[in-house]
């Protein structure tokens, strides 16, 4: 009788295997699975949930990493074994093939503005800060689009590396610094030292003459331009005065809102 | 939202040992029992979101929680048979441990089983009364039923787990 209602007892402090509330936190989205990816880039650390990928970043160790996640995005995080598809995923996002979901919650309104519209710009193309600005329609805003992209929480692929300053500096890079930001660049198409050399000349724009249209230099749309018929323009006044308009793919003048 | 997951994270991590054990008593293996464990706390989730604020400040988790994972059990037994044996340590969260936890761990497991052999009803009143430790009161609101009936239930279960013959057990 006794023995009977201790062992039944016993029964009940029974202890969950570890990592049981995180696998339920997994399950249901509040808690992330990370794991790590050999990529074009290298080693990546790349955290995910069920509602798309959450972060991602070049760690030297597990901890960093952890430590990086909590910091940023704060939610429980486990390590799994990686979906089947994700590394292919990855493979392709990273390359320009495919388009991943992504979770970005934990950010503001504001951030998530300038993540997407980052996202927007094509592989082998850069924008300016200020353009980013404008088109989420916060023009003034300039700096803090500086802010949120050096927080972005998945650098490479959501490329906040194809934002850059105007005048010929790179501009800063939470991925790893302005060398890892030219890397990327230039593995992505873009020359690097002729995009600075125009900065520091202070062109901003290429117009081409036979269309009379202006875009940014690495414009997809102006790249097929002859050289001998490309001008360099330094305003959007100096092009409009001789009789340029803005691209309309690129956008270089400020968005009608 | 945010509230919601607070409340939920919460609950998970308070009350995981204790569902879990319940899943183990009631279907006597601990593979089904982590199944049962995360079925339970998925379906809490789920209703959670449809609850009103004040519906949630005033649940009583611990009953609720019971309560889901009773059903979870009865209906898992709809479908496939339980697996009421789990063969020797062949699971991957066997921990390597001293040999008297093991042996520890051969008993509970053998108890287990021979509660998983009891008819259900017997079975879920004599886990939430005895292994949980949760007054007649409590486990007659987790299990839906009249506080007689689970006394009853609790009595004769008890009974069959001693090894005494209960001539009333195929009603």
């Amino acid at each position: 009788m006794t023995a009977l209602m201790t062992d039944l007892k016993r029964l009940g402090s029974m202890k969950a295997p570890d990592g049981f509330a995180e696998r339920v936190l997994v399950e249901v989205g509040m808690a992330d699975s990370y794991a790590r990816f050999d990529t074009v880039l290298g080693e990546v650390y790349v955290a995910w949930n069920r509602f798309g990928v959450s972060a991602a970043a070049r760690c030297a160790s597990v901890a960093e990493f952890e430590e990086m996640f909590k910091r940023e995005v704060g939610r429980p995080l486990l390590p799994a074994p990686a979906p089947a598809d994700l590394a292919a995923k990855i493979e392709d996002e990273l390359s320009g093939k495919r388009r991943m979901r992504f979770d970005l919650r934990q950010l503001t309104e504001f951030q998530q503005a300038v993540l997407r519209k980052a996202y927007e710009i094509p592989r082998g193309e850069v924008r300016p800060y200020g353009w980013v600005a404008k088109e989420i329609r916060r023009p003034d805003a300039v700096r803090a689009v500086g802010t949120a992209l050096a927080n972005n929480p998945i650098p490479y692929f959501i490329p906040c590396h194809r934002v850059v300053r105007t005048d010929g500096h790179i501009g800063n890079y939470g991925g790893g610094g302005p060398e890892a930001k030219k890397a990327i660049l230039t593995m992505e198409g873009v020359r690097v030292n002729r995009l600075q050399e125009l900065g520091r000349g202070g062109v901003r724009y290429q117009g081409v003459k036979t269309t009379k249209i202006y875009c940014y230099p690495t414009c997809h749309s102006g790249q097929r331009a002859l050289e001998k018929n490309i001008v360099w323009l330094h305003d959007e006044k100096s092009a409009r005065a001789a009789g340029f308009r803005p691209c309309k793919v690129c956008r270089p003048a400020a968005v009608a809102s | 939202m945010e509230g919601v997951e607070r409340v939920f994270e919460k609950m998970v991590r308070e009350h995981q040992h204790r569902i879990y054990a319940v899943g183990f008593a009631l279907t006597g293996n601990r593979h089904d029992a982590e199944e049962v464990a995360q079925d339970t706390f998925l379906r809490a989730y789920r209703a959670l979101g449809t609850y009103p604020p004040d519906r949630i400040r005033e649940l009583k988790q611990k009953a609720w929680l019971h309560r889901i994972a009773v059903n979870v059990v009865r209906n898992r037994a709809r479908g496939a048979k339980p697996r009421t044996a789990e063969l020797n340590g062949s699971e991957s969260d066997l921990m390597p441990g001293p040999e008297s936890r093991a042996l520890q761990r051969a008993e509970m497991d053998d108890l287990a089983c021979r509660l998983a052999v009891l008819p259900p009803r017997f079975r879920e009143a004599v886990v939430l009364r005895h292994v949980h430790e949760m007054t007649y009161a409590e486990v007659a609101e987790a299990l839906d039923q009249p506080v007689g009936t689970v006394k009853s239930n609790v009595h004769r279960g008890l009974k069959l787990l001693r090894g005494e013959h209960d001539d009333r057990v195929d009603d």
